[in-house]
């Protein structure tokens, strides 16, 4: 065994991030790490990478233990290298400047330019890599980079070497390139780590995987035999079944439609998601649930009908009438739309603000004297209205919301959209990251937010979860909706399909 | 440094389940009233020195001194608030107060009296160059140093062209009473600071407008999401510390009973220093109209103190520096090791 990570735990605040995830990396074995955003990969690979500290566990390579105190400099002389999916790379230097940077090769204290030259040549040669040593980095494409962030790897002598998300950015050709260069390294008994969510790229590439959901360690096991559809249910089947809680048919008036968006965004941003024709359509009264993998289009149709993104096409339908998709969130929220975002951290929360600051802000309008000054009786009153309704634990309103844990964070967020009484409630994942008791009363809180209304759209990578609470499941899939099935008769075998390979089979009975 | 930012307050939050409860409400302490205490204590060793310090006269003159930056000082707490920052005050006001002068002076433009017509022409005009900056940062999306650097220049330069680089002296009585009168002995500027003071508070603390500038500066995407209007906050911001500008330009020129095209130079670090000693930081979403009043208070004393010591004018810059890198710096480690 090259690296062991045994029963790895961190937390942050409000969020358990890891609890007791294992990693076992053979020797010269291409190993997938697979999950969901949110379920731990990027918080492991720091900790592999010595960016950050565990809180407890053991990682060991060949045997020996690693100190969790390690820098990342000294992990990669260790021979544990990553490269992020954003690069590390000057770009006004040479790809043999950049590849020993900070221990260039000298002779009597001076940088020893032709050693260097000939030495990055060498590892270039070695790999197969057809790039010159002086040419500056700016000039190279993104794939051309990544080479350079793997020859920079091997110049540490690197053993492991942890690629996350490296296709994210390379067209398909390229994406041979890369599987030439990483069968080379397998080849010559280097080990790889690789993050992607292109499972495709685990089948065709990796020989063994490691699962993780919600920051535990959920299988691991040999790729050959395992299909698409396997490690699809790995990542978003769970154990623990929900209580299915739904709003039980009181279907109302149709609320919301959106007509044929469009969106190809990949000229301006290369990890855009292409959507295509998306229609959708969401009644009072009724929970909609929103299935598929990441970057499937769920969280960026949710957006777009929000007004927080935009996109080339598509026309809404609220209420009154058609019009142009809404421009902006504050649009949104005047047309009666919320929403509570993916990242609760980045999205969502001011974290050193208090909680009343982060639950009232959007509604002051409605508790100023005169449109100006906030009526702090007023705010007092509906902080604890929702504090009492949601069962919210504060220590008290002007506690910064950063202290409490992640499932009360969520809650204050959901009361910040109910206090909005909004028509449509958009939630993108609502319980990631949070206690399974609060999972659980989060989903009655939707359910009931549907049976008094209002019409709930939630967002889940967790499929139990969007089966516990939906009405009605749209299936995303690479930018389509592949189809909508009856939450009562849904099963995870029929959603799995939709998700993984999106068949457009006869499921639309429930539309 | 946003990155860094969030990281060092994420370490904060963990630490408090780490130490004992002594350990930080001292830290917490200092960390809330530091600032005061040191004001307090720098008035006293100035006292020892020379017992002329706490004279009436010399209070006014310092309060008089302080009151002109601190009333920029107000809005620029709001802009670095939101995470922004406006170089360009000292050359607003500048222009502001050579623009009004030319115009009650030079061309002769008045209507009521002179005081009145300069008093809005400068706040007009600083609110103008403010609404300037704020635009260029929210349109074209350069950050606020940049675009408020170019303005330093430019409104420097404009106010150069009014009067070919000189100075326009020689108001009437109405208009010098606003630098130099006083009200039931309070001297004129200290009572237009105290009212700026009393307005910054009551926005910061009681407004919508106060919410929405914490919110975009603790997490403008969030702040987004949340259907706030950011770049119409933003340019707000810009306009009243310009607008304020306007209006310490037109105290200046009251005072002097002269605009200068020189005037207010170095001013915007004078203003930020204090809005940063007094508790803001640069990162946004923390700091107080009270904590920039101490700051101001702060820099005013010791750059007189250090005048009736005898003290070199140069080491005084010396001294203002060292305390603005100290405060920052166990503002900084009170967050991480308090709270």
């Amino acid at each position: 065994m090259l690296l062991e990570a045994r029963n790895i735990q961190k937390s942050f605040p409000g969020v358990k991030a890891l609890d007791g995830v294992n990693l076992n990396v053979r020797s010269g074995e291409v190993h997938a790490l697979l999950g969901e955003n949110g379920a731990g990969k990027s918080t492991l690979l720091k900790i592999l990478a010595g960016a950050q500290a565990a809180d407890g566990g053991d990682l060991m390579l060949e045997g020996a233990v690693l100190d969790p105190a390690d820098s990342p400099l000294q992990r990669q002389e260790a021979g544990v290298v990553t490269i992020y999916q954003e690069f590390n790379l000057l770009p006004e230097m040479s790809v043999a400047e950049n590849m020993f940077l900070g221990r260039e090769p000298t002779r009597h204290g001076l940088i020893n330019w032709r050693e260097m030259y000939q030495r990055a040549q060498a590892i270039l040669d070695d790999l197969g890599l057809k790039l010159d040593p002086r040419k500056p980095v700016r000039s190279l494409s993104v794939a051309e980079q990544q080479m350079v962030e793997i020859a920079k790897a091997m110049t540490f002598e690197a053993r492991l070497i942890i690629m996350d998300e490296p296709t994210a950015a390379l067209s398909d050709r390229e994406v041979d390139v890369l599987y030439r260069i990483v069968r080379n390294l397998r080849a010559r008994g280097v080990s790889i780590i690789y993050v992607t969510h292109r499972l495709v790229e685990v089948i065709e590439l990796c020989d063994r995987f490691t699962v993780l959901r919600d920051g535990q360690f959920v299988a691991e096991g040999d790729v050959a035999g395992k299909e698409v559809a396997d490690l699809v249910r790995m990542m978003v089947g769970r154990d623990v079944e929900f209580v299915r809680c739904t709003a039980s048919g009181q279907r109302g008036d149709l609320v919301l439609r959106v007509e044929n968006v469009s969106r190809d965004g990949t000229a301006t941003d290369p990890h855009a998601t292409v959507l295509r024709n998306m229609t959708v359509e969401v009644y009072a009264g009724e929970v909609l649930g929103f299935a598929g993998l990441v970057g499937a289009g769920r969280t960026e149709l949710a957006r777009i009908i929000f007004g927080a993104d935009r996109s080339d096409e598509g026309v809404i339908w609220l209420g009154g009438g058609r019009m142009q998709l809404l421009r902006s969130p504050s649009e949104g929220i005047d047309n009666g739309i919320a929403l509570v975002p993916e990242d609760r951290k980045q999205q969502g929360c001011f974290l050193d603000q208090s909680i009343s600051q982060n639950m009232t802000l959007p509604s002051l309008k409605n508790l100023a004297r005169w449109g100006i000054f906030v009526n702090e009786t007023a705010e007092r009153e509906l902080v604890e209205k929702y504090r009492k309704a949601l069962r919210i634990k504060m220590p008290s309103h002007s506690t910064p919301i950063g202290k409490l844990s992640g499932g009360n964070q969520q809650k204050v967020l959901l009361a910040r959209c109910m206090a909005l009484s909004p028509k449509v409630l958009i939630v993108d994942e609502p319980t990631r990251g949070i206690d399974i008791g609060a999972k659980a009363e989060v989903h009655q809180v939707l359910t009931d937010m549907a049976k008094s209304g209002v019409a709930v759209i939630v967002i889940s990578s967790e499929l139990p979860e969007i089966m516990a609470v939906s009405d009605r499941i749209a299936v995303f899939r690479e930018g389509s909706i592949t189809g909508l099935v009856s939450g009562d008769s849904a099963d995870e075998e029929t959603l799995m399909r939709l998700m993984a390979v999106g068949e457009n089979a006869d499921l639309t009975a429930a539309a | 440094m946003d990155a860094a930012g969030e990281q060092r307050s994420a370490e904060a939050q963990l630490e408090p389940d780490r130490k004992g409860k002594s350990g930080w409400s001292a830290i917490e302490f200092f960390n809330r009233y530091g600032t005061g205490i040191f004001l307090v204590l720098v008035c006293a060793f100035f006292m020892a020195q020379n017992p002329n310090f706490l004279s009436l006269r010399n209070i006014a003159n310092i309060l008089t001194d302080v009151s002109i930056y601190g009333v920029i000082a107000v809005g620029m707490t709001f802009v670095i608030i939101t995470a922004g920052v406006d170089l360009a005050v000292g050359a607003t006001l500048a222009f502001a107060s050579m623009f009004a002068a030319w115009l009650i002076s030079k061309a002769g433009v008045s209507f009521g009296p002179p005081w009145l017509t300069a008093l809005l022409a400068s706040v007009a005009v600083g609110a103008i160059v403010g609404y300037i900056h704020g635009k260029a940062t929210t349109f074209f999306n350069v950050p606020a140093f940049i675009t408020t650097l170019g303005g330093m220049t430019i409104w420097r330069g404009a106010s150069m062209l009014i009067n070919d680089g000189g100075p326009i002296s020689g108001f009437d009585e109405g208009l010098r009473w606003w630098g130099t009168g006083a009200i039931l002995g309070v001297p004129v500027p200290v009572v237009v600071f105290v009212l700026v003071a009393a307005a910054g508070y009551i926005v910061q603390r009681y407004t919508r407008f106060g919410r929405q500038i914490y919110a975009i500066g603790g997490n403008v995407e969030a702040a987004r999401l949340t259907g706030l209007n950011v770049k119409a906050v933003e340019t707000s911001v810009y306009m009243i510390v310009g607008l304020l500008s306007g209006l310490a330009g037109f105290l200046l020129m009251a005072r002097l009973n002269s605009a200068e095209a020189v005037a207010g130079l170095n001013y915007e670090l004078r203003v930020i220093a204090s809005v940063v000693i007094g508790g803001a930081s640069l990162a946004g979403g923390v700091g107080g109209i009270g904590g920039t009043i101490i700051g101001a208070l702060l820099i005013g004393v010791l750059s007189n103190g250090l005048v009736m010591m005898g003290v070199n004018a140069y080491y005084q810059q010396i001294v203002i520096g060292v305390i603005i890198v100290l405060a920052v710096a166990f503002d900084t480690y009170a967050k991480k090791h308090g709270r």
